[in-house]
């Protein structure tokens, strides 16, 4: 059965690429904002832990807020400047977290603060991983899990294959694509690293057929001694993701509920590769990273370097942008998130942003009722039947949903509202339904254990 | 300049641009040449036969969104796919008022009452349709012969019949070749039936129109390809192997795909999304299933045509077989590498 399905996985969708006008444009450094608004969750897990006080002077690269935990990752300093105000900062999602505004120093010279080198000859698998995790590295895909927790592989289980992710499947983004043509050293440095912390005995970096100048160069830098592949598998949405990257590189599939670990993998993302290969031979925090600026709205589209934390306004105001903007995003079109305010940061996860004008984007599409034509079915990458799951969120029937329909297994990536001819936008409905039946497992935890 | 109100949506933000009204337009445009064939064959009452068919279907959905308040959907197009279904289906000279009842049942008990579109569980013209032929068993029988000289210029008189009342028919009735076949044992010549050269329903005639609006749609990927080839498949294959058995006794495999309502119902009524099963193995199940029960009713059953019924038989079955034929969802199977 799986053998007709060698490399790439069952259904998923063909969205326009939209990357030509980016993917040619090397990644310069964007300017230092005035302000920086940096929020102490940039990642999944417990908020970091701000260290500074009010008024204090601080070092680029200097740590700022230490990790809130074990699932949690430190802040560092992304320019040298004064801490401004230690307040509740606004985030994507709406919610005010806790967070720091610095004001830069101007006109310095920004020189970077080094830490404790982790060197790749004596650091045993447990100090890179502390390592990791002392830089803030987070996945720069966009999920900003915390890298070192996703390393950790579990006493009872081993790791044969690490993955590089370098499929970059959203349309419009290309930061991954030239982070493989211009920091190769760095990636490959990344992979000692990751083949150290983890025990892996091979490494297949993936790409899509849309980057083959990517593998191209890639295979030309490969160091001799590193056991690397690089493949190149067909371009389909969302190969990007874990699971679907595994089937289509090893053939397998990802039981139900697990993670890669469980068929001896484990994926990281190739911009987090590179970020590890360059920030853990001098001991630095994460203070910057590439982000596709581009979209129908935006004058000076490109790939920039942007320290984190940068004002979303400030950027929008260097690169330009029409004056009929209508709708900001951050990350791609299939899986990013609609911005409310301008006044939020560029974090550790935002990989892109994307601005349409008013007239780019199509007045709201009438709803339609569900015609069961099955064009979700056909797209769904998990095989869900996402028709009949629609109708039961209208129901609101999650019982049935979660038993007879795997609800839990939908992992929101856009590609049945993608292909509705009817317009209903079921994802949406998954990830209220998903969070309801959440929260209701929970009151359901809890009343268990006060029993 | 950035101090505009943004609009925000959930993702995804792009949409890959089909629509289910342009689908539904798409459908209309893919029975137009049998709708002029008909027009053609058939005269006047054929046109006139689809035109009250159509806009009684309309003014129903209308009129019934009306009064249950809420917006008229018209414009999602189903309405007139439903009623040029049913027109097509009918006899030329049926009478009109029955044609207008048909319509309004049709839309009425064959999908408002469902819940309007995507919710009946029949398709909606074939509901009126069988409505008609048990209410009306005559009239719905009662064939024309097509090409007569006067079609263009006269109608016939049983179609302008006053409502209640018995209509009389004109004496050229022509037997349809699956009832001359049925109770006299008569076989049309082949390339007679798939060019449309016999008496039959005002659209059912001309198979190899039917056909090319059928692949239109699916050449647009707006068909399920797979309901049209399961369904004449098995007609082919089942009714061929009787044939082999017995070619005095049963009719030849091409007389049975060509004759009839079957390439009509095969193609635009059987693939009703609405209707069907969603997985592709659901609607092979759901094709081979109603080629089988037209054969049957065809060869074995009190009645020359069995494609109505088959249908409406595999509508019944297709929330079943949705619900015993689900795609083995992602790292569910008993595996590891």
């Amino acid at each position: 059965m799986l053998s007709f399905h060698k490399n790439t996985f069952r259904h998923g969708v063909h969205p326009p690429e939209y990357k030509d006008e980016t993917r040619g444009l090397p990644i310069r450094q964007f300017p230092f904002a005035p302000v920086i608004i940096l929020p102490t969750v940039q990642h999944i897990g417990a908020p970091s832990e701000i260290v500074v006080r009010e008024g204090q002077e601080v070092l680029r690269g200097q740590l700022l807020a230490k990790s809130g935990g074990y699932v949690s990752v430190p802040v560092h300093a992304p320019v040298s400047g004064t801490i401004r105000k230690i307040t509740n900062v606004p985030t994507i999602t709406g919610k005010m977290v806790p967070g720091i505004y610095l004001e830069a120093f101007p006109a310095s010279g920004q020189e970077v603060m080094e830490g404790t080198p982790i060197e790749i000859e004596t650091a045993t698998g447990e100090e890179i991983l502390q390592g990791i995790q002392a830089a803030g590295i987070v996945g720069l895909g966009g999920a900003a899990f915390p890298t070192h927790v996703k390393l950790k592989i579990p006493e009872d289980k081993c790791c044969e294959v690490l993955i590089i992710n370098g499929i970059e499947c959203e349309p419009f983004l290309t930061t991954d694509h030239r982070v493989m043509l211009e920091q190769a050293d760095d990636i490959f440095m990344g992979i000692r690293y990751l083949l150290k912390a983890t025990g892996a005995k091979r490494v297949i970096i993936g790409i899509e057929a849309n980057k083959q100048d990517a593998a191209k160069h890639l295979k030309g830098q490969a160091p001799n001694d590193l056991p690397v592949t690089i493949k190149v598998v067909p371009v389909k949405y969302p190969q990007g993701s874990e699971k679907m990257l595994i089937t289509s590189l090893l053939g397998y599939e990802v039981p139900s509920g697990g993670l890669p670990i469980e068929v001896d993998s484990v994926v990281v993302n190739v911009a987090t590769t590179a970020e590890i290969g360059r920030l853990l031979p001098h001991g630095r925090g994460i203070q910057e990273r590439v982000v596709t600026i581009t979209g129908p709205g935006v004058k000076k589209k490109g790939n920039y370097l942007i320290p984190v934390g940068t004002p979303l306004r400030y950027v929008l105001e260097q690169v330009g942008v029409d004056k009929h903007i209508s709708e900001v995003y951050m990350g791609g079109p299939m899986m990013g998130v609609a911005v409310s305010n301008l006044d939020i940061s560029i974090v550790k996860g935002t990989s892109g942003i994307l601005v349409f004008g008013e007239k780019d984007v199509k007045k709201t599409s009438k709803v339609y009722p569900c015609i069961k034509c099955g064009a979700c079915v056909d797209a769904c990458p998990i095989s869900l039947n996402p028709s009949r799951l629609g109708i039961l969120a209208k129901f609101e029937a999650y019982d049935q949903m979660v038993e007879d329909y795997h609800l839990l297994d939908c992992f929101e990536c856009g590609s049945c509202s993608y292909v509705c001819p009817s317009h209903i936008p079921l994802v949406q409905y998954f990830r209220l339904s998903k969070s309801i039946v959440r929260k209701r497992q929970a009151i359901k935890q809890a009343a268990a254990n006060v029993n | 300049m950035l101090t505009r109100t943004l609009n925000i949506s959930t993702s995804p933000h792009i949409a890959k641009g089909i629509s289910t009204d342009v689908i539904m337009q798409n459908v209309v445009w893919a029975l137009v040449p049998a709708t002029l064939f008909a027009a053609y064959s058939f005269g006047i009452s054929a046109v006139l036969v689809i035109s009250v068919s159509v806009i009684s279907c309309v003014l129903t959905e209308h009129f019934l969104c009306k009064f249950s308040k809420k917006g008229s959907t018209i414009s999602d197009w189903s309405a007139v796919i439903t009623g040029l279904l049913l027109g097509l289906t009918l006899p030329p000279i049926f009478p009109l008022w029955m044609t207008f009842c048909g319509g309004v049942i049709a839309i009425a008990l064959g999908k408002f009452v469902f819940g309007g579109l995507g919710y009946n569980v029949f398709n909606p013209a074939l509901v009126g349709r069988a409505v008609l032929q048990a209410a009306f068993p005559v009239a719905i029988t009662t064939w024309y012969p097509a090409f007569l000289e006067n079609r263009f210029t006269s109608v016939a008189t049983s179609l302008t019949a006053l409502p209640f009342m018995q209509p009389t028919f004109d004496g050229t009735s022509g037997a349809t070749p699956l009832s001359a076949f049925k109770f006299d044992h008569i076989t049309a010549n082949t390339s007679d039936l798939a060019l449309g050269l016999v008496s039959g329903s005002t659209g059912e005639t001309c198979a190899a129109l039917i056909f090319l609006g059928g692949l239109y749609l699916i050449a647009r990927n707006m068909m399920n390809w797979r309901i049209p080839v399961a369904i004449l498949g098995s007609v082919f294959v089942f009714s061929g192997v009787l044939y082999l058995f017995d070619s005095q006794v049963y009719p030849s495999p091409v007389f049975m795909i060509f004759s009839g309502g079957l390439m009509l119902g095969a193609m635009f009524m059987a693939t009703d999304m609405v209707g069907s099963p969603i997985t592709s193995l659901g609607v092979v199940i759901y094709g081979v299933f109603i080629g089988v029960l037209v054969v049957v009713i065809r060869i074995w059953g009190g009645l020359p045509e069995g494609v109505m019924y088959a249908i409406l038989l595999g509508n019944a079955l297709s929330p079943q077989i949705d619900k015993m034929i689900k795609p083995r969802v992602y790292g569910t199977a008993n595996h590891k590498k």
